[in-house]
């Protein structure tokens, strides 16, 4: 992974003297002591330790960290993060976070949802907490089933899905996170994978470390009700040549032998092989988080297995003020055009009459 | 009163006149109500408005649906109602007249601007005959005034068109009404010009066409007399005119301040609790944070995510919005947060009746949530009322760490009346803990044995690390638990911390005798029309009692001694009878009820009609 250089520093609130040491913080330090109660082989046991072990790395103090999640099996996260935690209701994670970062601009909020939980039932709040560039970090975690009601359809379930719910198939045509994201302005789009660990740490610690609205889609496994849903490029024998790992500034090549790439042909992407009819590494597309267009990873957030290889990492990274900051910045023009509120001359208003 | 055509007298001497302006909504009723409050107010009459406006911004010119009204009462006495009957109708055009003419009592006052009765218009309002000329009207005083050619004549030479001259009629008809009753027109005219000062053609429009209107009264010798409304003995202090949304704001505010806590207010835009936003939204130099959300669910999860950070976190909403409200009310509930929710009543049910006025969310706040989730709830009874009950709602909801649900209704939102200006100093203080880090680890659901509040632990506080949710938590220590034992628990102790709260609110006080044959029970902004009824009846001799609750969960420790000290109970609603059912459920006591839901206040008239009934019947 490349570094967010251009991010500026996560506010940080005056260390106090007990705080100094959170410089020495380790994962164990997050780690809460409540029994952690997903199923044996779970993928969010992986996307739990990763979150645990990168949390050390923003400087915050525990107490200044705060963990919001919705419902759903994702849901539980929270519990189990020795922070400040709040376990709210089916979908509404990201209202409670938007009004937490407004009210408290120094917490560092994150925002832990599901499939169902932030594009079905709460599709309305993040669309809405993106396109204000609320300082959160929302990490969905995507395994294209209700797996806390039992193994229902979900909003990313694959059309013709036979699920509980749809037991002929679904009919519904599902959605796609990312580019539901970046339409709805998030200013940090990315993606990982629940057991590509490495990966999903470096991914974790650059939306910890944007400064505005992050989405991190999580593609993780359901072993009980949708197990192997994203085996078929995520598998270790596999994953080099089904995945492409975006790096910012480097051409689009994948695969084991590093032979494959992304080549955009008119409007559309194409997979060519390097060395094949001509082709070389500077006909390959240039990733480019930062591009003032969407076009770019618009275009990434819907290449998908198997017409091409599925992008991993950062789609786009760009910078904005954030919610928190222009209602401060209001409130501060506020006063210094007519000076610290007074309620008594707000009491009286403008017209009074006085009785003797 | 009436205007009769008799009396020699130049200046006659009323006590207390009430005046309807009806119009198309764009004739700017509601703007010349409020200037003609701004000047009973000033003069230093009491008063009391009602506004009653359809929920169409603008409903084709000239029908029915668009007729929009503004009813003001003025007193050199103490008032409680904007009254029951106008005494004097103005009406713009046939619509208005069609449907307003039926509250206007035989023998009063009609002054019609005759311009607009073409038969375009008379169509639209759906009259088969020129009421003007078919004898409709000889019920009552009616002065033809073609106000549309008056007020466009003393336009003259205005670089104006004529489409744009007859939007200032509205100020010739004020001019008109300013003379009938002595009015200054100052305080209308210093306000065209700030409001107009940058446009002085349409200011100079809007002067000029009030004075026209004025001088029309002065010289011509359609009016026999004019009339005289004295001030008002007030309790001395200085005054304001405010509506109800005006003065919950202001008390929100006043509550921040109070409690030395940033306010955050969440909310979507919804009739008639928007204005509360806007007031709020100017607040920004008090640290006030608003937040226009994207629905009604957006707008209560953000304000308690502000409760979880240590603000006040508040929302409004009105019925509809509030039924959305519902499930994060619970959740706010579940992790025992301080939070206020607004319900500015409207009649419904859906989307009802926007504009008009309703109390019929009584039982939806008191019981809209799964399971057993009680909240304490209260109820201003007047437009002043509702800074008062701000106040209070906070600091309930901070000492008790719970939701807390404000029903105001569209009559107080939108009505107003003078009110004493208070004294910063005078107000009561809001004292908030919270948690600091102990000896002992930190226990997020060890309650305070006097209140069982739990403590306010922000985050940002070190070692107070904890988590919350809806799920259901064991007792003391917060952590999410099934054990059947603890969850009855849990249910008994949030119940009774509510319960609780009925020694720590004011006794339920009593106007009238103390006990004897009828008590009249009301809640909210029917105050006005029961207090006045009480007042007629004693005036007749009749022994009758009012009560008002302004708490109506949990009702004040003493409401059964009040209700068992009187052989009947009335208790008028503008619902199906939901305090009544209440009030039977909770004390086995065979109240009445008595309820008109017309989207109206009650008239003072049809409550002392009942209570007489009433009287009659229990007096063998």
């Amino acid at each position: 992974m490349t570094t967010d250089t251009a991010a500026p520093v996560p506010s940080q609130p005056p260390l106090s003297p007990e705080n100094e040491r959170i410089i020495q913080l380790t994962r164990k330090d997050f780690v809460s002591d409540q029994e952690v109660r997903w199923c044996p082989g779970c993928g969010d046991y992986s996307i739990l330790a990763q979150t645990q072990k990168v949390m050390p790395d923003f400087g915050y103090p525990r107490e200044n960290i705060v963990f919001i999640s919705g419902i759903g099996c994702s849901g539980r996260l929270p519990y189990y993060m020795n922070t400040f935690g709040f376990h709210t209701i089916h979908g509404r994670a990201p209202t409670l976070a938007t009004g937490l970062k407004a009210a408290r601009p120094d917490l560092m909020v994150w925002v832990i949802t599901g499939d169902g939980d932030a594009l079905s039932i709460g599709g309305n709040h993040v669309i809405h907490s993106m396109r204000r560039n609320v300082d959160i970090n929302m990490i969905m975690f995507n395994n294209r089933i209700y797996g806390l009601t039992k193994g229902q359809a979900s909003p990313t379930s694959e059309f013709g899905k036979r699920t509980k719910s749809t037991p002929m198939g679904s009919v519904d045509t599902p959605i796609i996170p990312l580019t539901i994201a970046l339409a709805a302005e998030a200013s940090f789009v990315a993606r990982s994978v629940d057991t590509h660990t490495e990966h999903l740490q470096g991914t974790l610690e650059r939306a910890g470390r944007h400064k505005g609205s992050c989405f991190v889609e999580v593609l993780q496994n359901c072993n009980i009700f949708n197990d192997g849903a994203w085996r078929d490029f995520t598998d270790r024998d596999v994953r080099e040549d089904r995945m492409l790992v975006l790096e910012d500034g480097k051409p689009m090549i994948f695969g084991k032998d590093r032979d494959k790439g992304i080549r955009l042909r008119g409007l559309k992407p194409e997979v060519v092989t390097l060395g094949q009819d001509g082709v070389t590494e500077a006909d390959l597309l240039v990733h480019e988080e930062a591009a003032e267009d969407p076009y770019l990873a618009l275009m990434l957030s819907r290449m998908f297995w198997p017409d091409f290889p599925v992008p991993v990492g950062v789609l786009r990274a760009t910078h904005r003020p954030t919610h928190d900051r222009l209602i401060e910045d209001q409130l501060a023009a506020a006063v210094a055009r007519s000076g610290v509120g007074d309620l008594q001359d707000v009491l009286r208003g403008a017209e009074t009459w006085t009785v003797e | 009163m009436t205007i009769t055509r008799a009396p020699e007298l130049p200046v006659q001497e009323l006590e207390r006149v009430t005046i309807r302006f009806a119009g198309d909504s764009g004739d700017g009723m509601q703007l010349t109500g409020t200037q003609f409050t701004r000047t009973a107010a000033v003069f230093g009459n009491d008063f009391s408005t009602l506004p009653d406006f359809p929920a169409e911004i603008r409903a084709p010119a000239g029908s029915l649906p668009g007729v929009s009204g503004f009813q003001i009462s003025f007193s050199s006495s103490d008032i409680h109602t904007p009254g029951d009957q106008p005494d004097v109708l103005v009406a713009m055009n046939p619509a208005a007249l069609k449907t307003n003419l039926g509250d206007l009592p035989p023998g009063g006052a009609l002054i019609v601007n005759t311009d607009a009765f073409s038969q375009a218009n008379l169509n639209k309002a759906a009259y088969a005959s020129n009421p003007l000329t078919d004898g409709s009207l000889k019920p009552y005083t009616t002065f033809e005034i073609p106000i549309s050619t008056l007020n466009e004549r003393s336009l003259d030479g205005l670089e104006m068109t004529s489409k744009q001259k007859d939007l200032t009629k509205n100020f010739f008809a004020l001019g008109i009404m300013f003379w009938l009753y002595e009015r200054s027109m100052t305080p209308t005219i210093d306000w065209i010009d700030s409001k107009f000062g940058a446009r002085p053609v349409v200011a100079e429009a809007n002067k000029r066409a009030l004075k026209a209107g004025y001088a029309f009264g002065e010289t011509t010798e359609i009016f026999h007399t004019h009339y005289r409304v004295r001030p008002a003995h007030l309790d001395p202090g200085t005054y304001r005119n405010i509506t109800g949304n005006e003065a919950a704001a202001l008390g929100f505010l006043a509550a921040s301040q109070l409690s030395g806590r940033p306010l955050f207010y969440g909310s979507y835009p919804i009739t008639p609790a928007s204005d509360i936003l806007h007031q709020l939204s100017g607040y920004k130099a008090f640290g006030v944070k608003t937040f226009q959300a994207e629905d009604e669910i957006a707008a209560i999860g953000a304000a308690i995510g502000a409760s979880y950070g240590g603000a006040l976190g508040l929302t409004a909403s009105s019925g509809p919005g509030i039924a959305l409200k519902t499930e994060a009310m619970g959740l706010a509930l579940m992790v025992e947060l301080p939070l206020v929710v607004i319900d500015v009543q409207r009649a419904g049910p859906s989307t009802g009746m926007p504009t008009k006025n309703e109390q019929a969310d009584l039982l939806q706040v008191m019981f809209g949530r799964n399971s057993d989730s009680p909240i304490p709830i209260v109820a201003p009874a007047t437009p002043g009322e509702c800074f008062d009950l701000a106040i209070e709602a906070f600091r309930l909801a901070l000492k008790y760490m719970t939701p807390v649900a404000y029903l105001s209704d569209a009559f107080l939102a939108t009505g107003s009346e003078p009110w004493r200006i208070p004294t910063v100093a005078d107000l009561p203080s809001i004292a908030v803990d919270n948690a600091v880090r102990g000896e002992a680890p930190f226990r997020p659901y060890e309650r305070d044995p006097e209140t069982l509040a739990r403590p306010w632990a922000v985050p940002g506080t070190a070692g107070l690390e904890h988590r919350i949710g809806g799920l259901e938590k064991a007792d003391v220590t917060g952590n999410v638990s099934y054990d059947p034992d603890n969850h009855h628990r849990m249910q008994l102790l949030r119940a009774a911390k509510v319960a609780g709260i009925a020694t720590d609110i004011p006794p339920l006080d009593v106007f009238g005798p103390e006990t004897g044959e009828l008590l009249i029970l009301g809640w909210g902004s029917t105050y006005g029309a029961i207090r006045s009824a009480v007042e007629r009846l004693h005036a007749d001799g009749r022994s009758v009692a009012h009560a008002h609750l302004r708490h109506l969960n949990p009702f004040p420790a003493n409401t059964e001694e009040v209700l068992r000290s009187y052989r009947r109970v009335l208790i008028p609603e503008i619902n199906l009878g939901q305090l009544l059912m209440l009030v039977r459920a909770r004390y086995l006591i065979d109240a009445v009820g008595y309820d008109r839901v017309r989207g109206k206040p009650f008239r003072i008239a049809e409550i002392v009609a009942e209570a007489e009934r009433i009287l009659t019947e229990a007096t063998p």
